[in-house]
Protein backbone atom coordinates (compact mmCIF):
# COMPACT_ATOMS: atom_id res chain seq x y z
CA UNK A 1 0.00 0.00 0.00
CA UNK A 2 2.79 2.20 0.82
CA UNK A 3 6.30 1.72 -0.93
CA UNK A 4 9.50 3.66 -0.45
CA UNK A 5 12.48 2.57 -2.59
CA UNK A 6 15.73 3.68 -2.27
CA UNK A 7 14.01 7.04 -1.55
CA UNK A 8 16.31 10.55 -1.34
CA UNK A 9 14.97 13.92 -0.38
CA UNK A 10 17.42 16.88 -0.30
CA UNK A 11 15.64 20.06 0.31
CA UNK A 12 16.04 23.58 -1.78
CA UNK A 13 18.17 24.66 1.13
CA UNK A 14 20.84 21.94 1.02
CA UNK A 15 19.29 19.82 4.11
CA UNK A 16 19.14 16.14 3.33
CA UNK A 17 16.46 14.61 5.20
CA UNK A 18 15.79 11.06 3.35
CA UNK A 19 18.97 9.23 2.21
CA UNK A 20 18.30 5.67 1.01
CA UNK A 21 15.08 4.93 3.16
CA UNK A 22 13.02 1.82 1.74
CA UNK A 23 10.37 -0.11 3.53
CA UNK A 24 7.37 -1.24 2.32
CA UNK A 25 3.98 -0.99 4.56
CA UNK A 26 0.97 -3.78 3.35
CA UNK A 27 -2.72 -3.42 2.22
CA UNK A 28 -4.06 -3.47 6.01
CA UNK A 29 -1.37 -3.35 8.03
CA UNK A 30 -0.27 -0.39 10.92
CA UNK A 31 2.84 0.90 12.02
CA UNK A 32 4.41 3.35 14.10
CA UNK A 33 7.05 5.54 12.26
CA UNK A 34 9.45 6.57 15.01
CA UNK A 35 13.21 8.26 15.35
CA UNK A 36 14.04 11.53 16.78
CA UNK A 37 13.17 15.14 15.79
CA UNK A 38 14.89 15.99 12.60
CA UNK A 39 15.21 12.33 11.59
CA UNK A 40 12.84 12.40 8.31
CA UNK A 41 9.82 11.57 10.00
CA UNK A 42 7.85 14.33 8.63
CA UNK A 43 9.31 14.31 5.23
CA UNK A 44 8.32 10.82 4.85
CA UNK A 45 4.70 11.51 5.85
CA UNK A 46 5.00 14.56 3.46
CA UNK A 47 5.91 12.62 0.58
CA UNK A 48 3.20 10.09 1.46
CA UNK A 49 0.58 12.83 1.14
CA UNK A 50 2.31 14.42 -1.95
CA UNK A 51 3.01 17.83 -0.07
CA UNK A 52 6.52 16.75 -1.64
CA UNK A 53 8.54 14.72 -4.29
CA UNK A 54 11.48 12.41 -4.02
CA UNK A 55 14.74 13.84 -5.24
CA UNK A 56 15.35 10.11 -5.79
CA UNK A 57 13.81 7.13 -5.77
CA UNK A 58 10.55 5.83 -5.36
CA UNK A 59 7.40 6.60 -3.74
CA UNK A 60 4.22 4.23 -4.39
CA UNK A 61 1.22 5.09 -2.40
CA UNK A 62 -2.04 2.97 -3.18
CA UNK A 63 -0.92 1.81 -6.44
CA UNK A 64 0.27 5.29 -7.57
CA UNK A 65 3.76 6.60 -8.29
CA UNK A 66 4.03 10.01 -6.50
CA UNK A 67 7.00 11.29 -8.99
CA UNK A 68 4.65 10.67 -12.30
CA UNK A 69 1.58 12.48 -11.25
CA UNK A 70 0.72 15.51 -12.74
CA UNK A 71 -0.16 18.70 -10.25
CA UNK A 72 -3.88 18.38 -11.48
CA UNK A 73 -4.27 14.91 -10.58
CA UNK A 74 -2.61 15.69 -7.03
CA UNK A 75 -6.07 16.64 -5.53
CA UNK A 76 -7.65 13.03 -6.42
CA UNK A 77 -4.58 11.42 -5.21
CA UNK A 78 -4.57 13.05 -1.54
CA UNK A 79 -8.67 11.98 -1.29
CA UNK A 80 -7.14 8.86 -0.96
CA UNK A 81 -5.11 9.30 2.19
CA UNK A 82 -6.59 10.33 5.31
CA UNK A 83 -4.24 12.89 6.95
CA UNK A 84 -4.09 13.42 10.80
CA UNK A 85 -1.63 16.44 12.01
CA UNK A 86 -0.32 17.35 15.38
CA UNK A 87 -1.81 20.80 15.42
CA UNK A 88 -5.19 19.29 13.65
CA UNK A 89 -5.70 22.41 11.25
CA UNK A 90 -9.15 22.27 11.29
CA UNK A 91 -11.41 25.15 10.83
CA UNK A 92 -11.62 27.42 13.85
CA UNK A 93 -14.37 29.56 12.00
CA UNK A 94 -16.69 26.78 11.20
CA UNK A 95 -18.44 24.14 13.16
CA UNK A 96 -17.38 20.88 13.88
CA UNK A 97 -19.79 19.40 10.88
CA UNK A 98 -18.84 21.48 8.33
CA UNK A 99 -15.06 20.79 9.58
CA UNK A 100 -15.64 16.60 9.04
CA UNK A 101 -18.07 17.31 6.04
CA UNK A 102 -15.02 19.07 4.22
CA UNK A 103 -13.38 16.23 2.00
CA UNK A 104 -16.73 14.92 1.47
CA UNK A 105 -18.18 18.32 0.18
CA UNK A 106 -14.51 18.15 -1.94
CA UNK A 107 -15.49 14.60 -3.46
CA UNK A 108 -19.40 16.28 -4.20
CA UNK A 109 -21.17 13.80 -1.93
CA UNK A 110 -25.05 15.06 -1.85
CA UNK A 111 -25.91 16.90 1.16
CA UNK A 112 -28.11 14.07 2.99
CA UNK A 113 -25.42 11.10 2.35
CA UNK A 114 -23.20 13.88 3.74
CA UNK A 115 -25.11 14.56 7.26
CA UNK A 116 -25.38 10.74 7.85
CA UNK A 117 -21.21 9.88 7.12
CA UNK A 118 -20.35 13.06 9.07
CA UNK A 119 -22.65 11.39 11.98
CA UNK A 120 -21.06 8.01 11.49
CA UNK A 121 -17.61 9.30 11.92
CA UNK A 122 -18.25 11.50 14.75
CA UNK A 123 -19.63 8.34 16.12
CA UNK A 124 -16.69 6.80 15.65
CA UNK A 125 -14.60 9.43 17.57
CA UNK A 126 -17.00 9.37 20.57
CA UNK A 127 -17.85 13.05 19.22
CA UNK A 128 -21.65 12.85 18.00
CA UNK A 129 -23.87 15.75 19.71
CA UNK A 130 -20.87 18.19 19.06
CA UNK A 131 -21.84 18.46 15.76
CA UNK A 132 -22.87 22.58 15.73
CA UNK A 133 -19.77 23.69 18.61
CA UNK A 134 -17.04 25.27 16.86
CA UNK A 135 -13.23 23.52 17.63
CA UNK A 136 -12.19 26.33 20.13
CA UNK A 137 -14.76 25.48 22.06
CA UNK A 138 -13.68 21.76 22.38
CA UNK A 139 -10.57 20.36 24.31
CA UNK A 140 -7.79 19.56 22.57
CA UNK A 141 -7.99 15.90 22.73
CA UNK A 142 -11.70 16.50 21.06
CA UNK A 143 -9.99 18.52 18.41
CA UNK A 144 -7.38 15.81 17.86
CA UNK A 145 -10.78 13.18 17.34
CA UNK A 146 -12.63 16.29 14.77
CA UNK A 147 -9.42 15.77 12.77
CA UNK A 148 -9.35 12.21 12.81
CA UNK A 149 -12.76 12.33 11.94
CA UNK A 150 -12.13 14.38 8.85
CA UNK A 151 -9.37 12.15 8.19
CA UNK A 152 -11.93 9.52 7.77
CA UNK A 153 -15.25 10.41 6.93
CA UNK A 154 -14.17 9.74 3.33
CA UNK A 155 -13.19 5.77 3.93
CA UNK A 156 -9.72 6.53 2.56
CA UNK A 157 -7.43 3.13 2.30
CA UNK A 158 -4.79 4.68 3.91
CA UNK A 159 -4.74 6.96 7.24
CA UNK A 160 -1.61 8.66 7.95
CA UNK A 161 -1.03 10.62 11.63
CA UNK A 162 2.17 12.70 12.24
CA UNK A 163 2.70 13.31 16.04
CA UNK A 164 -1.35 12.76 16.64
CA UNK A 165 -1.18 12.46 20.36
CA UNK A 166 1.70 15.26 20.51
CA UNK A 167 -0.07 17.82 22.82
CA UNK A 168 -2.32 15.27 24.49
CA UNK A 169 -1.74 14.29 28.30
CA UNK A 170 -1.18 10.55 28.37
CA UNK A 171 -5.12 9.05 28.80
CA UNK A 172 -6.21 11.58 25.90
CA UNK A 173 -3.01 10.14 23.81
CA UNK A 174 -3.97 6.11 24.39
CA UNK A 175 -7.77 7.16 23.49
CA UNK A 176 -6.46 8.51 20.26
CA UNK A 177 -4.30 5.56 19.28
CA UNK A 178 -7.29 2.83 20.47
CA UNK A 179 -8.74 4.82 17.78
CA UNK A 180 -6.45 4.18 14.98
CA UNK A 181 -6.33 0.65 15.98
CA UNK A 182 -9.73 0.18 15.34
CA UNK A 183 -9.61 1.66 12.11
CA UNK A 184 -6.76 -0.27 10.91
CA UNK A 185 -8.68 -3.79 12.70
CA UNK A 186 -11.43 -3.10 9.61
CA UNK A 187 -8.83 -3.02 6.92
CA UNK A 188 -7.53 0.79 6.83
CA UNK A 189 -3.73 0.99 6.13
CA UNK A 190 -2.19 2.82 9.31
CA UNK A 191 1.10 4.84 9.69
CA UNK A 192 1.49 7.03 12.35
CA UNK A 193 4.44 8.70 13.34
CA UNK A 194 5.26 9.51 16.76
CA UNK A 195 8.25 9.80 19.35
CA UNK A 196 5.75 8.08 21.98
CA UNK A 197 7.52 5.62 23.95
CA UNK A 198 4.53 4.69 26.36
CA UNK A 199 2.37 4.13 23.34
CA UNK A 200 4.75 2.01 21.07
CA UNK A 201 4.98 0.09 24.18
CA UNK A 202 1.37 -0.72 24.84
CA UNK A 203 0.39 -1.31 21.28
CA UNK A 204 2.56 -4.26 19.50
CA UNK A 205 2.25 -3.15 16.17
CA UNK A 206 5.10 -2.95 13.23
CA UNK A 207 7.74 -0.23 14.07
CA UNK A 208 9.63 1.87 11.18
CA UNK A 209 12.19 3.50 12.97
CA UNK A 210 14.62 5.89 10.80
CA UNK A 211 17.70 7.89 11.75
CA UNK A 212 19.26 10.44 9.77
CA UNK A 213 17.18 9.70 6.79
CA UNK A 214 17.65 5.74 6.84
CA UNK A 215 16.11 2.90 7.73
CA UNK A 216 17.71 1.63 11.22
CA UNK A 217 17.22 -0.31 14.22
CA UNK A 218 14.95 -3.90 13.95
CA UNK A 219 11.89 -2.38 11.80
CA UNK A 220 10.06 -5.80 12.31
CA UNK A 221 10.11 -6.13 15.75
CA UNK A 222 8.04 -4.89 17.59
CA UNK A 223 9.31 -2.53 20.63
CA UNK B 1 -15.16 -4.65 16.79
CA UNK B 2 -18.36 -3.21 15.31
CA UNK B 3 -18.24 -0.58 12.71
CA UNK B 4 -21.56 1.52 10.92
CA UNK B 5 -22.01 0.13 7.61
CA UNK B 6 -21.29 3.78 6.72
CA UNK B 7 -17.47 3.37 7.76
CA UNK B 8 -16.84 -0.08 7.16
CA UNK B 9 -15.75 -0.20 3.66
CA UNK B 10 -12.33 1.43 3.02
CA UNK B 11 -12.97 3.03 -0.35
CA UNK B 12 -13.14 6.78 -1.84
CA UNK B 13 -16.03 8.85 -1.08
CA UNK B 14 -18.14 9.67 -4.17
CA UNK B 15 -21.65 9.85 -5.78
CA UNK B 16 -22.84 6.83 -6.97
CA UNK B 17 -25.10 7.49 -10.27
CA UNK B 18 -24.42 9.85 -13.03
CA UNK B 19 -27.83 11.76 -11.71
CA UNK B 20 -26.83 11.65 -8.13
CA UNK B 21 -23.59 13.19 -9.17
CA UNK B 22 -25.25 16.11 -11.36
CA UNK B 23 -27.82 16.95 -8.39
CA UNK B 24 -24.70 17.13 -6.02
CA UNK B 25 -22.67 19.33 -7.98
CA UNK B 26 -25.74 21.16 -8.89
CA UNK B 27 -26.08 21.33 -4.97
CA UNK B 28 -22.89 21.89 -4.52
CA UNK B 29 -22.63 24.92 -6.63
CA UNK B 30 -25.67 26.71 -5.44
CA UNK B 31 -24.05 26.31 -1.94
CA UNK B 32 -20.96 27.92 -2.80
CA UNK B 33 -23.10 30.99 -4.43
CA UNK B 34 -24.94 31.76 -1.32
CA UNK B 35 -22.22 30.58 1.07
CA UNK B 36 -20.31 33.58 -1.12
CA UNK B 37 -22.90 36.44 -0.31
CA UNK B 38 -23.26 35.22 3.14
CA UNK B 39 -18.99 36.10 3.38
CA UNK B 40 -19.68 39.34 1.37
CA UNK B 41 -22.35 40.28 4.09
CA UNK B 42 -20.91 39.42 7.19
CA UNK B 43 -18.54 42.37 6.27
CA UNK B 44 -21.20 44.87 5.20
CA UNK B 45 -18.93 48.03 5.13
CA UNK B 46 -15.88 46.50 3.35
CA UNK B 47 -18.75 44.69 0.79
CA UNK B 48 -20.71 47.64 0.20
CA UNK B 49 -17.38 50.33 -0.37
CA UNK B 50 -16.37 47.75 -2.75
CA UNK B 51 -19.75 47.68 -4.88
CA UNK B 52 -19.75 51.44 -4.69
CA UNK B 53 -16.51 52.19 -6.22
CA UNK B 54 -17.71 49.21 -9.05
CA UNK B 55 -20.82 51.12 -9.14
CA UNK B 56 -19.25 54.56 -9.68
CA UNK B 57 -16.70 53.08 -12.63
CA UNK B 58 -19.51 51.80 -14.22
CA UNK B 59 -21.70 54.47 -13.99
CA UNK B 60 -19.32 56.71 -15.46
CA UNK B 61 -19.17 55.61 -19.10
CA UNK B 62 -22.95 55.25 -18.43
CA UNK B 63 -23.79 58.53 -17.84
CA UNK B 64 -21.61 59.78 -20.84
CA UNK B 65 -23.29 57.26 -22.96
CA UNK B 66 -26.91 58.92 -21.99
CA UNK B 67 -25.21 62.67 -22.29
CA UNK B 68 -24.62 61.63 -25.70
CA UNK B 69 -27.70 59.85 -26.72
CA UNK B 70 -29.50 63.21 -25.33
CA UNK B 71 -27.72 65.83 -27.17
CA UNK B 72 -28.28 63.21 -30.38
CA UNK B 73 -32.10 63.16 -29.24
CA UNK B 74 -32.13 67.10 -29.11
CA UNK B 75 -30.09 67.43 -32.04
CA UNK B 76 -32.39 65.50 -34.28
CA UNK B 77 -35.18 67.72 -34.07
CA UNK B 78 -33.22 70.38 -34.58
CA UNK B 79 -34.25 69.41 -38.35
CA UNK B 80 -37.11 70.82 -38.56
CA UNK B 81 -36.05 74.62 -36.69
CA UNK B 82 -33.95 75.06 -39.39
CA UNK B 83 -34.78 77.36 -42.03
CA UNK B 84 -33.32 79.13 -44.74
CA UNK B 85 -33.16 83.03 -45.50
CA UNK B 86 -33.31 84.49 -48.98
CA UNK B 87 -32.62 88.17 -48.74
CA UNK B 88 -32.99 89.57 -52.78
CA UNK B 89 -30.98 91.98 -54.01
CA UNK B 90 -31.75 95.97 -52.98
CA UNK B 91 -33.54 96.79 -56.37
CA UNK B 92 -35.62 93.85 -56.45
CA UNK B 93 -39.55 95.00 -56.43
CA UNK B 94 -42.11 94.18 -54.73
CA UNK B 95 -43.56 92.51 -57.98
CA UNK B 96 -40.04 90.55 -58.87
CA UNK B 97 -40.29 89.33 -55.16
CA UNK B 98 -43.90 87.67 -55.40
CA UNK B 99 -42.27 85.77 -58.37
CA UNK B 100 -39.24 84.61 -56.44
CA UNK B 101 -41.31 83.70 -53.75
CA UNK B 102 -43.89 81.69 -55.53
CA UNK B 103 -41.63 80.11 -57.82
CA UNK B 104 -39.67 78.78 -54.64
CA UNK B 105 -42.56 78.07 -52.87
CA UNK B 106 -43.60 75.54 -56.06
CA UNK B 107 -40.39 73.79 -55.96
CA UNK B 108 -41.00 69.62 -53.78
CA UNK B 109 -37.61 70.61 -51.20
CA UNK B 110 -39.33 73.09 -49.91
CA UNK B 111 -42.52 72.66 -47.61
CA UNK B 112 -43.05 76.72 -47.17
CA UNK B 113 -41.83 80.01 -48.49
CA UNK B 114 -43.14 83.14 -47.01
CA UNK B 115 -42.11 86.59 -48.18
CA UNK B 116 -41.14 89.44 -45.70
CA UNK B 117 -41.54 92.71 -46.89
CA UNK B 118 -38.28 95.42 -45.74
CA UNK B 119 -41.41 97.34 -44.04
CA UNK B 120 -42.43 94.20 -42.01
CA UNK B 121 -38.67 93.19 -41.17
CA UNK B 122 -37.83 96.40 -40.23
CA UNK B 123 -40.96 96.38 -37.61
CA UNK B 124 -39.90 92.86 -36.55
CA UNK B 125 -36.31 94.10 -36.22
CA UNK B 126 -37.30 97.10 -34.54
CA UNK B 127 -39.15 94.80 -31.84
CA UNK B 128 -36.98 92.49 -31.13
CA UNK B 129 -33.75 94.37 -31.05
CA UNK B 130 -34.80 97.14 -29.07
CA UNK B 131 -32.96 99.75 -30.75
CA UNK B 132 -36.35 101.49 -32.51
CA UNK B 133 -35.66 105.01 -31.16
CA UNK B 134 -32.25 104.56 -33.14
CA UNK B 135 -33.75 102.98 -36.21
CA UNK B 136 -36.64 105.45 -36.66
CA UNK B 137 -33.64 107.86 -37.53
CA UNK B 138 -32.96 105.96 -40.53
CA UNK B 139 -34.20 107.90 -43.56
CA UNK B 140 -34.59 104.97 -45.82
CA UNK B 141 -35.42 101.22 -45.09
CA UNK B 142 -32.25 99.32 -45.56
CA UNK B 143 -33.26 96.20 -45.93
CA UNK B 144 -34.26 93.96 -48.56
CA UNK B 145 -36.84 91.72 -49.49
CA UNK B 146 -36.58 88.74 -47.50
CA UNK B 147 -38.33 84.72 -48.14
CA UNK B 148 -37.87 82.56 -45.42
CA UNK B 149 -37.92 79.39 -46.17
CA UNK B 150 -39.18 75.65 -44.49
CA UNK B 151 -37.04 72.60 -46.27
CA UNK B 152 -39.30 69.79 -46.75
CA UNK B 153 -38.47 66.38 -45.55
CA UNK B 154 -36.38 64.57 -46.49
CA UNK B 155 -34.55 68.10 -47.33
CA UNK B 156 -34.40 69.26 -43.66
CA UNK B 157 -31.04 67.19 -43.20
CA UNK B 158 -27.98 69.01 -42.67
CA UNK B 159 -26.98 68.26 -46.52
CA UNK B 160 -30.33 68.76 -47.88
CA UNK B 161 -30.77 72.33 -46.15
CA UNK B 162 -26.79 72.77 -47.81
CA UNK B 163 -27.75 71.40 -51.18
CA UNK B 164 -30.91 73.33 -51.58
CA UNK B 165 -28.82 76.66 -50.11
CA UNK B 166 -26.44 75.94 -53.16
CA UNK B 167 -29.04 76.16 -55.77
CA UNK B 168 -30.87 79.25 -54.01
CA UNK B 169 -27.93 81.16 -54.65
CA UNK B 170 -28.04 80.81 -58.41
CA UNK B 171 -30.98 82.75 -58.54
CA UNK B 172 -30.41 85.89 -60.32
CA UNK B 173 -32.24 88.08 -57.49
CA UNK B 174 -30.57 86.35 -55.17
CA UNK B 175 -28.28 88.54 -52.63
CA UNK B 176 -27.76 86.44 -49.83
CA UNK B 177 -28.77 82.95 -48.61
CA UNK B 178 -28.18 82.13 -44.81
CA UNK B 179 -28.44 78.48 -43.80
CA UNK B 180 -26.67 77.87 -40.87
CA UNK B 181 -25.95 74.22 -40.53
CA UNK B 182 -22.17 74.56 -39.49
CA UNK B 183 -23.01 74.64 -36.12
CA UNK B 184 -25.28 71.15 -35.89
CA UNK B 185 -22.48 69.77 -38.64
CA UNK B 186 -20.47 70.89 -35.58
CA UNK B 187 -22.62 69.33 -32.94
CA UNK B 188 -22.40 65.97 -35.08
CA UNK B 189 -18.98 65.58 -35.25
CA UNK B 190 -18.45 66.79 -31.55
CA UNK B 191 -21.01 63.91 -30.70
CA UNK B 192 -19.30 60.92 -32.59
CA UNK B 193 -16.51 62.16 -30.73
CA UNK B 194 -17.78 61.82 -26.98
CA UNK B 195 -18.89 58.35 -28.73
CA UNK B 196 -15.39 57.54 -29.22
CA UNK B 197 -14.25 58.89 -25.45
CA UNK B 198 -17.54 56.93 -24.27
CA UNK B 199 -15.63 53.66 -25.54
CA UNK B 200 -12.41 54.38 -24.33
CA UNK B 201 -13.76 55.52 -20.54
CA UNK B 202 -15.69 52.51 -20.82
CA UNK B 203 -12.61 50.31 -21.35
CA UNK B 204 -10.86 51.53 -19.25
CA UNK B 205 -13.37 51.63 -16.42
CA UNK B 206 -13.74 48.08 -17.04
CA UNK B 207 -10.34 47.27 -16.66
CA UNK B 208 -10.52 49.26 -13.08
CA UNK B 209 -13.57 46.95 -12.00
CA UNK B 210 -10.95 44.26 -12.94
CA UNK B 211 -8.36 45.47 -10.72
CA UNK B 212 -10.59 46.40 -7.99
CA UNK B 213 -12.24 42.92 -7.93
CA UNK B 214 -8.83 41.70 -8.14
CA UNK B 215 -7.62 43.32 -5.06
CA UNK B 216 -10.15 42.81 -3.21
CA UNK B 217 -10.29 38.81 -3.66
CA UNK B 218 -6.22 38.81 -3.25
CA UNK B 219 -7.26 40.28 0.15
CA UNK B 220 -10.01 37.82 0.75
CA UNK B 221 -7.23 35.02 -0.34
CA UNK B 222 -4.76 35.98 1.93
CA UNK B 223 -7.46 36.02 4.88
CA UNK B 224 -8.57 32.55 4.04
CA UNK B 225 -5.04 31.17 3.30
CA UNK B 226 -5.61 28.73 6.63
CA UNK B 227 -8.93 27.04 4.83
CA UNK B 228 -7.55 27.22 1.22
CA UNK B 229 -4.03 25.49 2.53
CA UNK B 230 -6.26 22.91 4.67
CA UNK B 231 -9.16 22.20 1.41
CA UNK B 232 -5.67 21.64 -0.67
CA UNK B 233 -4.52 18.80 2.12
CA UNK B 234 -7.68 16.70 2.38
CA UNK B 235 -8.03 16.43 -2.17
CA UNK B 236 -9.32 20.06 -3.05
CA UNK B 237 -8.70 20.65 -6.69
CA UNK B 238 -8.13 24.26 -8.05
CA UNK B 239 -11.40 24.32 -9.14
CA UNK B 240 -12.90 23.83 -5.65
CA UNK B 241 -10.48 25.97 -4.06
CA UNK B 242 -11.07 28.59 -6.61
CA UNK B 243 -15.11 28.59 -6.76
CA UNK B 244 -15.81 30.77 -3.52
CA UNK B 245 -13.42 33.40 -4.32
CA UNK B 246 -15.07 33.23 -8.46
CA UNK B 247 -18.48 33.79 -7.03
CA UNK B 248 -17.30 36.72 -4.49
CA UNK B 249 -16.31 38.22 -7.55
CA UNK B 250 -19.53 37.69 -9.43
CA UNK B 251 -21.30 39.26 -6.22
CA UNK B 252 -19.61 42.37 -5.98
CA UNK B 253 -19.38 42.94 -9.57
CA UNK B 254 -23.50 42.39 -9.83
CA UNK B 255 -23.84 44.38 -6.63
CA UNK B 256 -21.74 46.91 -8.86
CA UNK B 257 -23.64 46.70 -11.34
CA UNK B 258 -26.87 48.12 -9.24
CA UNK B 259 -25.68 50.48 -8.23
CA UNK B 260 -24.42 52.11 -11.33
CA UNK B 261 -27.91 52.00 -12.12
CA UNK B 262 -29.17 53.30 -9.09
CA UNK B 263 -26.82 56.09 -9.30
CA UNK B 264 -27.59 56.47 -13.18
CA UNK B 265 -31.41 56.48 -11.96
CA UNK B 266 -30.80 59.24 -8.88
CA UNK B 267 -29.20 61.11 -11.77
CA UNK B 268 -31.53 61.21 -14.24
CA UNK B 269 -34.38 62.10 -11.10
CA UNK B 270 -31.86 65.05 -9.85
CA UNK B 271 -31.76 66.49 -13.27
CA UNK B 272 -35.45 66.18 -14.72
CA UNK B 273 -36.61 69.31 -13.41
CA UNK B 274 -33.94 71.74 -14.23
CA UNK B 275 -33.65 70.41 -17.79
CA UNK B 276 -37.68 70.62 -17.86
CA UNK B 277 -37.34 74.08 -17.17
CA UNK B 278 -34.43 74.46 -19.71
CA UNK B 279 -36.63 72.92 -22.34
CA UNK B 280 -39.26 75.14 -20.84
CA UNK B 281 -37.21 78.72 -21.67
CA UNK B 282 -36.86 77.25 -25.32
CA UNK B 283 -40.14 76.95 -26.00
CA UNK B 284 -39.82 73.18 -26.03
CA UNK B 285 -41.34 69.58 -24.32
CA UNK B 286 -37.92 68.11 -24.18
CA UNK B 287 -37.86 65.23 -21.46
CA UNK B 288 -34.51 63.42 -20.37
CA UNK B 289 -33.69 60.05 -22.52
CA UNK B 290 -33.00 57.30 -20.02
CA UNK B 291 -30.97 54.18 -20.11
CA UNK B 292 -33.48 51.49 -22.24
CA UNK B 293 -33.85 48.49 -20.53
CA UNK B 294 -31.47 46.58 -22.33
CA UNK B 295 -28.82 48.96 -21.36
CA UNK B 296 -29.60 48.52 -17.73
CA UNK B 297 -29.61 44.64 -18.42
CA UNK B 298 -26.51 45.04 -20.20
CA UNK B 299 -25.29 47.33 -17.08
CA UNK B 300 -25.84 44.79 -14.60
CA UNK B 301 -24.60 41.84 -16.31
CA UNK B 302 -21.56 43.75 -17.30
CA UNK B 303 -20.49 44.67 -14.11
CA UNK B 304 -21.82 40.86 -12.91
CA UNK B 305 -18.88 39.82 -15.67
CA UNK B 306 -16.10 42.16 -15.17
CA UNK B 307 -16.36 40.73 -11.38
CA UNK B 308 -15.92 37.72 -12.35
CA UNK B 309 -13.57 38.26 -14.42
CA UNK B 310 -11.20 40.01 -11.99
CA UNK B 311 -11.95 37.48 -9.47
CA UNK B 312 -10.92 34.49 -12.37
CA UNK B 313 -7.60 36.09 -12.94
CA UNK B 314 -6.86 37.06 -8.88
CA UNK B 315 -7.70 33.89 -8.13
CA UNK B 316 -5.56 32.07 -10.84
CA UNK B 317 -2.43 34.23 -9.48
CA UNK B 318 -2.90 33.89 -6.28
CA UNK B 319 -4.06 30.41 -5.04
CA UNK B 320 -1.30 28.49 -7.08
CA UNK B 321 1.37 30.37 -4.44
CA UNK B 322 -0.95 28.98 -1.65
CA UNK B 323 0.46 25.29 -1.40
CA UNK B 324 -0.28 23.21 2.07
CA UNK B 325 2.56 22.96 4.58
Amino acid sequence: MILFDQVFKRYPNGCEALADLSFELATGEMAFLTGHSGAGKSTVLRLIALLERPSRGRVVVNGQHTSALRRGRIPAFRRQVGLVFQDHRLLDDRPVADNVALPLAIAGVARREMDKRVRAALDQVGLLGKERQFPLELSAGEQQRVGIARAIVSKPPVLVADEPTGNLDPDLALEIMNLFHRFNAVGVTVLVATHDVHLLERFGVRRIHIEKGRLAGHPDVAA
Amino acid sequence: MSLPEELRAPRPAGPRTPAGAASAWLERHAQTFVASLGRLARQPFATFLTMLVIGIALALPAALNLVVANARAVSAGLGETVQLSLYLRQDTTQEQARKVQLAVAARSEVAEAVLVSPDEGLREFAALSGIGEALRMLTANPLPWLVKIRPAPPHDSVDGVAALAESLRELPEAELVEADTAWVRRLHAILDTLRRVTVLVAAMLALGVVAIVGNTIRLEISGRRAEIEVTRLVGGSDAFVRRPFLYSGFWQGLGGGLIAVALIGGGLLALEAPIARLAAAYGSHYSLVGPTPWEVLGLITSGAAFGWLGAWLAAGYHLRRIEPR
